[in-house]
């Protein structure tokens, strides 16, 4: 079996034009990740740049509301750019430069891994292109102009269902292209190996501060840890450091749509069955001639037929679970936050809310659920009120 | 000898692509009788797929195209079982792995054997992970062609050492479609398989012109050509026949 599995999951399924690029990155990461001067500019750009560490907050009142176990939020909406993006960015455009690459591609969905990619690039002197599925461009436009306001070139992807799945299809193909002098900055768990691990690696200071935090607040670990999953790069952050614990739940949360019974849902988990795609062996949303299914879900974040293949494992072993949770209980939870905490979450995290919400009354007042609020909502208020069929515009 | 081997037997092979279903099956079926009348030495057929990752717009359109009007892998075995009855030409799969693997390998390169399928191209299956369907090639005696790249260096000699059929040398970086100017040293690359290896090599990616062609044919054993051909199909449809045996026929002689 090739490098980088997770269980049968993961592997190097990609183009042979790649394949000394992926080594070389490979080699790069191993070699600097432990180096005292990177690991030192990292945490240095983590704390005074994107503000870590994020809070981790006891939402009072919606424990309260619900009547349940105890919530925390961890605010990763709280950190510069809006989301957890950052961590990884910071981490892999530190690596770009220092492996002598001038210019940084990424694919992004609802705008916040092209945002964040955007960002650190200005900062690093790195050129920036982004690939955006036109439908995406289209339903958040404000994230747009800000990539452009960071000095990044957005390319609207028509090819496809013009979603995230054909921007990754289209940044990879620019990869193939300018390899030598280009960093793929991928912004989620997936694709291939070892992209997986090193998007894990950066994304897994969520869980270590949740762990510290929680230690300091509660003396005790949390019995529950709810994500919203896509590609699962939040939700493996948050995870990575209980894996090894087995009285905390890990609870992945996927995109429904309209209905895990219905056509239009990005329930991979749910729906899906094991596939080879965008350089990995996970679960995909397919037929059975193994054609990508076209997914659906309010969420741009997580309207994705794939999920990364660790979480793919962490479903087969049992040691996770992954939940459908529909657009309405999504936009639901959106505005339930909003109200009841003064927080807009993302619509994406908001999927998380939801299912905190449906478990938390029915669990224990001395249980403890950590839901990861991964981005803030403004960029989703535009569509929130479309779907409420709200004018806010003359 | 294997009818893959057989296609490079009389000097320098011309290989067209083509995506399978595009724009419908009854017409590919025409086309690949019609193209090795013309000459064609071995012959790709595209199965479509909803990502390809590899392809240009060219092929993307044709893969959306084929798709849209139904076409399956089951219905292009169907075809292949067909053409077979009247043609003898040496046919590859041009594919991607997911849809090797959803089929089942296993059942994939059985039913290749069975229809006369000869050897299944896979690009975004690399070295590294072609044991995922390499025991089903083995078993059922399909030849997995391996690509090498502009960017392969030091692995071209370890990909020459297991390589089987011929190998498909990628002329250019970037994905599949027509290119004005190719500048990748192919002829280093091919002399990189050489040293290991006496087996066929076809240089493929953005060739179009008969002078390409021949340039191209003068450093390597084959060319490959798809984009081109699938914008004749695009341009011309169901009426693209005369026209793509007309091209093929001026590219073979320009290789030849």
């Amino acid at each position: 079996m090739s490098k980088g599995r997770f269980g049968i999951h993961g592997g190097q399924y990609i183009p042979e034009t790649l394949m000394n690029a992926v080594i070389e990155l490979e080699e790069a990461y191993n070699h600097f990740k432990d180096l005292p001067d990177f690991k030192e500019e990292l945490e240095d750009l983590l704390k005074n740049y994107a503000g870590r560490p994020s809070l981790l907050y006891y939402a009072e009142k919606m424990t309260r509301d619900l009547g349940g176990a105890k919530i925390y939020l961890k605010r990763e909406d709280l950190n510069h750019t809006g989301s957890h993006k950052i961590n990884n960015v910071l981490g892999q455009a530190l690596l770009a430069r220092r492996m002598g690459k001038s210019r940084v591609i990424a694919e992004t969905g609802a705008g916040q891994h092209g945002v964040a990619t955007a960002t650190a690039a200005a900062l690093m002197g790195l050129k920036c292109e982004i690939y955006m599925g036109k439908e995406d461009t289209d339903r958040q436009a404000l994230n747009v102009y800000r990539m452009e306001l960071l000095g990044a070139k957005v390319h609207s992807v028509t090819s496809g269902t013009q979603t995230l799945k054909d921007a990754v299809n289209e940044t990879m193909r620019e990869w193939t292209a300018r390899v030598e002098d280009t960093h793929y900055v991928l912004g989620s768990v997936m694709g291939p190996h070892p992209f997986p691990t090193i998007v894990r690696d950066f994304q897994s200071v969520i869980g270590r501060e949740v762990k510290q935090q929680m230690l300091q607040k509660e003396g005790r670990l949390p019995d529950a840890l709810i994500a919203c999953v896509g590609g699962g790069s939040n939700a493996i952050g948050l995870f990575y450091d209980f894996i090894g614990d087995p009285g905390v739940r890990l609870i992945g949360c996927e995109a429904a749509g309209h209905g895990i019974d219905t056509d239009k849902n990005a329930a991979t988990m749910a729906t899906g069955t094991v596939g080879i795609f965008h350089g990995m062996k996970s679960y995909f949303c397919q037929d059975q001639y193994g054609q990508i299914a076209p997914v659906y879900s309010i969420s741009a974040g997580l309207d994705y037929p794939g999920i990364g293949p660790e979480h793919a494992y962490l479903r087969d072993t049992g040691r996770a679970e992954y939940v459908p949770v529909t657009d309405n209980e999504a936009v639901e939870a959106f505005e339930y936050l909003s109200r009841v905490e003064g927080i807009i979450p993302a619509v994406e995290s908001a999927h998380a809310i939801a299912y905190a919400r449906k478990i938390a009354p029915a669990m224990c007042k001395d249980k403890i659920l950590v839901v990861n609020l991964s981005g803030r909502g403004d960029k989703d208020v535009a569509a929130i009120a479309r779907y409420r069929r709200v004018q806010i515009y003359e | 000898m294997s009818r893959v081997q057989q296609a490079f037997a009389n000097g320098k092979a011309f290989i067209p692509f083509i995506t399978a279903g595009d724009p419908k099956l009854e017409i590919t079926e025409q086309l690949v009788i019609k193209m090795a009348e013309e000459g064609a030495d071995l012959i790709e057929l595209g199965i479509p797929f909803s990502d390809p990752v590899a392809e240009g717009v060219v092929i993307q359109r044709a893969d959306e195209r084929a798709l849209a009007g139904g076409t399956t892998t089951d219905k292009i075995f169907g075809m292949v079982q067909r053409i077979r009855k009247v043609c003898s030409v040496p046919m590859a799969f041009m594919t991607y792995v997911n849809p090797v693997f959803t089929y089942g390998a296993g059942l994939f390169m059985k039913n290749c054997r069975e229809t006369g399928i000869d050897a299944i191209i896979v690009p975004d299956l690399p070295f590294e992970e072609k044991e995922e369907v390499m025991p089903y090639c083995s078993e059922f005696g399909i030849d997995l062609i391996s690509l090498i790249a502009p960017t392969s260096r030091d692995r071209i000699r370890m990909i020459a050492r297991e390589a089987q059929g011929f190998v498909y040398c990628v002329s250019s970086m970037g994905v599949t479609g027509v290119r004005k100017e190719i500048t990748t040293d192919v002829g280093e690359m091919i002399r990189l398989v050489k040293e290991v290896r006496d087996i066929p090599c076809a240089v493929g990616f953005g060739i179009f012109s008969p002078e390409q062609a021949a340039r191209m044919a003068g450093l390597s054993d084959g060319v490959i050509v798809g984009s081109a051909i699938v914008k004749i199909v695009e341009q011309y449809g169901e009426g693209c026949v005369p026209h793509v045996a007309e091209y093929v026929r001026t590219m073979k002689k320009a290789v030849s």
